[in-house]
């Protein structure tokens, strides 16, 4: 049977970047209605540019690799940048296609990270 | 005799493997049968209903009302009682917003199970925001079953005045003591609501002595066509309840500054209604009654033996809901897999053409009272088989050694 590419295997049994972040700048949580999947995220900026991330959660192998790939992909970005992000600069990301029907799960992690950024003023 | 190539869908093949369908509680397949009358009535007798004196109108009426006679007559009511809807959700939308919104009050209480589908909580929601009406839950017993001694409290309660309830849980596939709870509420005056979306495929329903003032389902779980379903009210009730939606079959006259509303059961039929698939849904019934309750619940009982028989040695699999009594559990099962999101096992199974749903399947109360977030659901019909069920577990098996 095939399971998925073996990075987001590697990354979903043994997570970069658990846990949360002493004195954040931001922080946010994404719950996923439609199935229970859970995401808290807690950034640390430099200026405009995000300096480290952390996240606990809770939830499928895709939305929770997918977040722990985020926590080192989008260091050193923008504001500005992560929150143009779509779908299509995840897969490049995860390095694997992602299906249509796991399109919500790959996105938590995201607007998880989207969202505490809104938050964020300099 | 169950013939599997009655249901043409069911040779399908996901990526080279032999579809296995295991999701009949989110909709049924359509036996052949109910394809073709729906294409026989576009191809030959399509027009509008109840409007035009014309042959070919005739023709389309008399195939709509005979399809609400097949309905009818499959749940003992009677032809006026027989409401066509979009689908069990408006069927519950119909009720809080006629009978609720002309019958309850702030405090008055309505009274649910902890097991229902969202589309049964929700309008009772709306109501409690827009009248201040109180919700009270029926709990669980940790096996599934209702807690029938926690129901007699809550119904007991001075205002009830409503118990709006499933027959069968869409997760648990528990069936609940309606029969019982409908007599307990009746000696109290309170107003019952059936919602027997998930079971009306796989019991008899009959709302004469089960003595309900209101049942709804919809008819894509019954073997038949999405886009409609079955509303039957006491017609005592129906009387009384003001319409739903204005405009088409729903008037019988109307003036410049007011109307008069159509006789049941049209008085509850705004617009032209899903005519092919009224048809559809009564070839659906009729594909039913050939094959008999006896035939049906003979195979999926041998469903519900052998799958529990299967999984039961698998120490990484919980069931949720297993009720004391065996006939009261339908070929619904949903499970929690160790180390192993139902996502994922939904997501990789359905590549090895297993057709399942996972997540909260719209009843997240539920879920938070066995407090888990989602779960991995099988549910079979007639049609499924014990040759299914095997690869399912091996598959199942497979997909756990190679994760862990």
């Amino acid at each position: 049977m095939d399971l998925y590419a073996q990075n987001i295997l590697d990354h979903y049994k043994h997570p970069h970047n658990k846990g949360e972040l002493n004195k954040a700048d931001v922080s946010h949580h994404e719950v996923n209605d439609t199935c229970g999947d859970d995401i808290s995220v807690s950034l640390k900026m430099t200026g405009n540019k995000i300096k480290e991330i952390k996240f606990d959660g809770d939830g499928c192998a895709i939305s929770q690799a997918g977040i722990s790939i985020l926590t080192e992909a989008l260091l050193g970005k923008t504001k500005s940048e992560v929150l143009t992000y779509e779908f299509k600069n995840l897969e490049k990301n995860f390095g694997i296609k992602i299906s249509e029907r796991r399109y919500k799960c790959a996105l938590l992690g995201l607007w998880a990270i989207q969202h505490a950024l809104e938050k964020y003023k300099m | 005799m169950i013939k599997r190539s009655d249901f043409p869908i069911l040779q399908k093949k996901i990526k080279g493997h032999q579809m296995l369908y295991f999701d009949n509680a989110a909709t049924t397949q359509k036996p052949e049968a109910v394809i073709k009358a729906m294409n026989n009535f576009y191809l030959h007798s399509n027009s509008n209903v109840h409007r035009s004196l014309n042959p070919l109108a005739e023709e389309a009426t008399k195939l709509y009302e005979d399809a609400r006679g097949v309905v009818a007559n499959f749940i003992s009511a009677s032809r006026e009682e027989i409401i066509f809807t979009r689908g069990t959700t408006e069927g519950i939308n119909l009720i809080a917003r006629t009978w609720g919104e002309s019958n309850l009050k702030k405090g008055d209480i309505v009274v649910l199970c902890i097991t229902e589908h969202h589309s049964n909580i929700v309008p009772w929601l709306q109501l409690k925001e827009k009248l201040g009406i109180k919700l009270a839950y029926l709990p669980l017993k940790i096996n599934g079953d209702l807690d029938l001694v926690s129901a007699k409290k809550i119904l007991s309660r001075p205002r009830v005045k409503l118990l709006t309830l499933t027959q069968a849980s869409n997760v648990l596939g528990i069936l609940n003591p309606i029969k019982t709870l409908i007599t307990l509420a009746h000696s109290k005056n309170i107003i019952t609501i059936i919602d027997a979306a998930q079971s009306i495929a796989h019991v008899p329903v009959n709302v004469h002595s089960l003595n309900c003032d209101f049942l709804v389902f919809s008819s894509h779980k019954i073997y038949g066509p999405t886009g409609i379903g079955v509303l039957y009210g006491r017609k005592s009730l129906l009387e009384k309840m003001p319409p739903f939606l204005g405009g088409g079959d729903m008037i019988r006259s109307v003036y410049q500054d007011h109307f008069i509303n159509n006789d049941l059961p049209y008085k509850f039929e705004a617009g032209t209604p899903a005519i092919a698939e009224a048809i559809g849904l009564a070839v659906a019934i009729n594909y039913l009654k050939k094959l008999g309750w006896k035939n049906i619940n003979k195979q999926e009982n041998k469903l519900t033996d052998y799958f529990l028989k299967k999984i039961t040695p698998l120490k990484f699999i919980h069931v949720l809901g297993l009720p004391k009594l065996k006939n009261e559990k339908l070929v619904v099962f949903s499970l929690i897999i160790e180390g192993l999101h139902p996502h994922d096992a939904a997501d990789l199974l359905g590549q090895e053409g297993i057709v399942l749903r996972a997540g909260n399947h719209c009843a997240q109360p539920l879920h938070e009272f066995f407090n888990i977030s989602a779960s991995l659901r099988v549910s079979l019909s007639f049609y499924n088989t014990t040759k299914e069920i095997d690869i399912f577990i091996k598959k199942l098996n497979n997909l756990y050694q190679a994760w862990k």
